[in-house]
């Protein structure tokens, strides 16, 4: 069927809305950070508590979480729209794929802010790659909205998919938590030894154990999750290519995603690997996930050649 | 939690003079290397690491073609990596020495834990610790109940938390999540048993690929298949007996020409039989005993008659065109005819274009929809020796350039045709183009083991669940004689395994403890028990 014109277009408007209230939001979280204190926190097992902040912080850091919440509810209106339009599950191709991902990255960020409001302060640092993600995916992936090819009809495109845009999108956030994990770390030990000063930017994010607590936990999440894509990913591609796992590159890379995850939280657990080496295991881990979404689509041709870019 | 290999008896000094303890002491100080956590992460990072060059370069699994041109185009540096095994990386052995070395470690890490886990499921929850108060999360609150009462209440809230608690004398001691570890093991053992079932469907299973075109069919041997990998256990005559015959094959297009649906009519069973009718296509294979059949590709085969000067004719001389463009299906190839002339440097041979929407611009030909609605070919004739009994085996679809460039065979005429139309060559044979049919590429698959790589897979999803979601948490409590009479004062204290943090449960298990204990004193004095 022709996809219907208007609600194609009113979906591409919702995706710029999106990007404006996203930038307005990244703008309130800096003021929150220029105007707001830093989070003290109570106690070291503790749960995690933060002393009140001046009043101005507080408001601005209100208004970004507004502006961010009104952004995923436009962004998830470019998705609504776009199934529409094409009558079909909007992740057919990768802009709407890489929309979709950026999506779920900010709705847990959100859940996450709202669990431990102490975990606000970290907005900037996850707003400010989404909006600079979402610039690139409109300039770079963009495609029409339009019908999916055969191999594409199954409802495990609805399951294998969805999966992977929610794993990939709480592997984005566990990645940017130990980003902010390893300057942080370098931060406090920069204080604790003279060389820097315990005011600034860096001083106002939450504490490094908490960042650290915040990538393993979402991680752990996103580990099963993406387990269960790959396997449905198997499962569709028994029936789709006549075998369940052919080292097609996209199925290299979604291996080699999940051993460097595996990896991660084995060394989260084990002496000598805690803390930093951990951490940079994670950032791998995210590097893996993006190169396999870009490069391995755009680049290599394998049998997941559906980006419909170029 | 720290996880720390399970704890292992000291290593013997090393002995006196003999040998034999010297070589055991070396092993055993390599085991617990290799079953040391640290060893299996740096396998792991190993294994990833492994895997990019299989991504990167192409693959003999994947296209053999895209290896050989990469051969041509690299010829000094090629060499080297075929030789690395960097063109066969997941069947090369540094990557399964790579995946065997991290098995052995797991079976050496998880087998041990195993045991030691069905030990502990039988086992009570050990006796609280003497002093309570120095676990990090332990606090005391006095209980206006005797101290056997203030346990009780404390056992009941336990319990409801489906904690398993053992009393003790004048302690309690309560132990829940013991699924997490569960999950644990049935996760890690379930990637051995995942292992096994590729290795199995490696070794006993086979595939085989075959062009079918509309009218004709095929039966399961490993002669009439175009390509063919059979694992090696597999013996050719036990392949199932199975045919199938291609009746009509349909692709469906969008209007803005994505294909949308391609079906095959095809007729199944043991051979000589006449076959039950079904419909396979893409997302949806034929599923019978163990075998899978599925459609891979389609393309067109154009069909050409040629009359020779003599006035004998060929009719229905067709053979599959592969498609060189999937979006317009412009496809090529190659019809040879050995038999049309009446010598051997006579024969005929025709090479060219299949455009199924074909549009000639500057006089090249080429399609603009994948869709049969105005069908031309573009067609070079050759005649004279195709070298087909030289002993060199030939591409089905292309012409023997050495034997052109030989000047054996000579190109003798060039034409564009539609449906219909002929040319004639110097010698008076004509070749008209009459018509084409659909191909379907089918590819019939037996593996094994394939059904037990799922069963391990959602075993190992389950235990990851089990290990990631439950906690596994210890309680104990002890009861003393408070300072008021008849009272108590009650000493709690937590243990979690695992990471997560404990503090704000341990608050609330704190908080509902006290609430219950005084909730029991307050309707005791209610009923008239005896006093607080
Ligand atoms: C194919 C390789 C392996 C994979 C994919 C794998 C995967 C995992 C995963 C995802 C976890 C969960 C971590 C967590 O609780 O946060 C885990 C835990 C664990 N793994 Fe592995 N593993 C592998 C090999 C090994 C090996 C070789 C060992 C032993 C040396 C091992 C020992 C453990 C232990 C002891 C835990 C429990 C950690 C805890 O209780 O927190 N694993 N494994």
């Amino acid at each position: 069927m022709t996809p219907n014109q208007s609600l194609a277009e009113l979906s591409d408007q919702l995706f710029t809305i999106g990007v404006a209230l996203y930038s307005l939001a990244v703008i309130a979280f800096c003021a929150q950070l220029a105007f707001g204190r830093r989070p003290a926190l109570v106690g070291a097992g503790a749960p995690v508590g933060f002393v009140a902040e001046p009043e101005r912080g507080r408001r601005w850091g209100v208004a970004a979480m507004v502006l961010t919440a009104l952004g995923a509810v436009s962004q998830a209106g470019v998705l609504v729209t776009r199934g529409l339009a094409a009558d079909r599950l909007p992740w057919g191709n990768m802009y709407e794929f890489a929309t979709a991902t950026v999506l779920v990255a900010v709705v847990a960020y959100l859940v996450l802010a709202v669990r431990s409001p102490g975990l606000r302060h970290i907005g900037v640092f996850v707003l400010a790659p989404v909006v600079l993600s979402l610039v690139l995916i409109g300039l770079f992936l963009y495609a029409e909205a339009g019908p999916l090819v055969a191999a594409l009809r199954s409802y495990w495109l609805a399951i294998h998919v969805s999966t992977a845009i929610l794993g990939f999108g709480i592997f984005f956030v566990s990645g940017i938590a130990s980003v902010l994990y390893l300057v942080t770390t370098r931060h406090e030990d920069r204080v604790a030894a003279g060389e820097a000063s315990e005011s600034g930017i860096l001083a106002r994010l939450p504490a490094a154990a908490v960042l650290d607590r915040v990538a393993h936990r979402t991680a752990v999440f996103g580990f099963p999750v993406w387990t269960f894509a790959v396997i449905a990913g198997a499962i569709w591609a028994e029936s789709a290519w006549g075998r369940f796992w052919g080292w097609d590159p996209k199925e290299t890379w979604a291996f080699i995603a999940w051993v460097v995850y595996a990896a991660y939280l084995h060394a989260r657990t084990t002496a000598g690997w805690r803390g930093r080496p951990a951490a940079w295991v994670n950032v791998t881990g995210l590097v893996v996930m993006i190169f396999n979404l870009l490069f391995v689509n755009m680049v290599s041709t394998g049998l997941h050649s559906y980006a419909g870019v170029g | 939690m720290t996880v720390a290999a399970p704890p292992r008896p000291e290593a013997p000094p090393p002995a006196r003079s003999s040998v034999g303890r010297l070589v055991a002491a070396r092993l055993l100080h390599w085991w617990r290397r290799l079953t040391a956590m640290r060893t299996a992460i740096v396998l792991l990072f190993l294994l990833a690491l492994a895997a990019v060059p299989g991504s990167l370069l192409p693959q003999r699994s994947l296209s053999q073609n895209k290896v050989n041109a990469y051969l041509t185009d690299n010829p000094e540096l090629a060499p080297v990596l075929d030789r690395l095994y960097l063109f066969d990386v997941f069947s090369s052995p540094w990557f399964a020495a790579i995946y065997l070395l991290l098995f052995v470690s797991l079976i050496g890490c998880v087998l041990p834990r195993g045991l030691e886990h069905a030990r502990a499921l039988r086992a009570a929850p050990p006796p609280a610790p003497r002093n309570l108060l120095r676990l990090p999360d332990s606090g005391q609150l006095p209980a206006p109940l005797p101290p056997g009462d203030a346990l009780d209440v404390v056992e009941e809230e336990l319990r409801v938390r489906r904690f398993r608690v053992v009393r003790r004398e004048g302690e309690l001691s309560a132990e829940k999540g013991y699924l997490k570890e569960t999950g644990n093991v049935l996760f890690h053992l379930s990637l051995v048993a995942l292992l096994l079932g590729l290795a199995g469907g490696k070794l006993w299973g086979y595939e085989g690929s075959i062009l079918v075109t509309e009218g004709q069919g095929f039966c399961n041997s490993f002669q009439q298949y175009d390509t063919y990998s059979s694992g090696a256990l597999v013996d050719s005559a036990d392949l199932s007996p199975l045919c199938v015959d291609l009746q009509d094959f349909r692709a469906e297009y969008e209007p803005n020409l994505t294909a949308s649906s391609f079906t095959a009519r095809i007729r199944y069973g043991p051979p000589g039989k006449d076959g039950v009718p079904t419909t396979i296509g893409v997302n949806e294979p034929l599923r019978v005993d163990g075998d899978r059949v599925y459609v891979t590709g389609h393309g067109y085969s154009p069909m050409f008659s040629v009359q020779t000067p003599d006035g004998t004719r060929y009719d229905d001389l067709s053979v599959p065109f592969l498609p060189t463009n999937p979006g317009t299906m412009a496809s090529e190839g190659a019809l040879k005819l050995p038999d049309v002339g009446t010598a051997s440097d006579d024969q005929l041979a025709l090479e060219g274009l299949f455009a199924p929407t074909g549009v000639v611009r500057d006089k090249i030909l080429d399609s603009i929809d994948p869709r049969p609605l105005s069908p031309q070919v573009a067609i070079f004739v050759y005649q004279g020796y195709l070298g087909l009994d030289s002993g060199i085996p030939q591409s089905v679809y292309s012409l023997d350039q050495s034997q052109i460039d030989r000047g054996r065979l000579t190109r003798v005429a060039a034409a564009n045709l539609e449906l219909g139309q002929s040319t004639t060559l110097p010698d008076g044979t004509t070749i008209a183009f009459t018509g084409y049919r659909e191909f379907a590429a089918l590819q019939l698959s037996h593996d094994p083991g394939q059904i037990w790589v799922l069963g391990a897979a959602v075993a190992m999803l389950l235990g990851l669940l089990g290990m990631l979601l439950l906690r596994r948490e210890r309680v104990f409590a002890r009861a003393e004689p408070g300072p008021t009479d008849g009272g108590s004062v009650l000493t709690v204290a937590s243990l979690l395994r695992g990471s997560g943090e404990n503090g704000p449960r341990f608050a609330a298990l704190a908080d509902d403890l006290r609430n219950a204990v005084e909730d029991r004193a307050r309707t005791r004095t209610e009923t008239g028990g005896p006093p607080a």
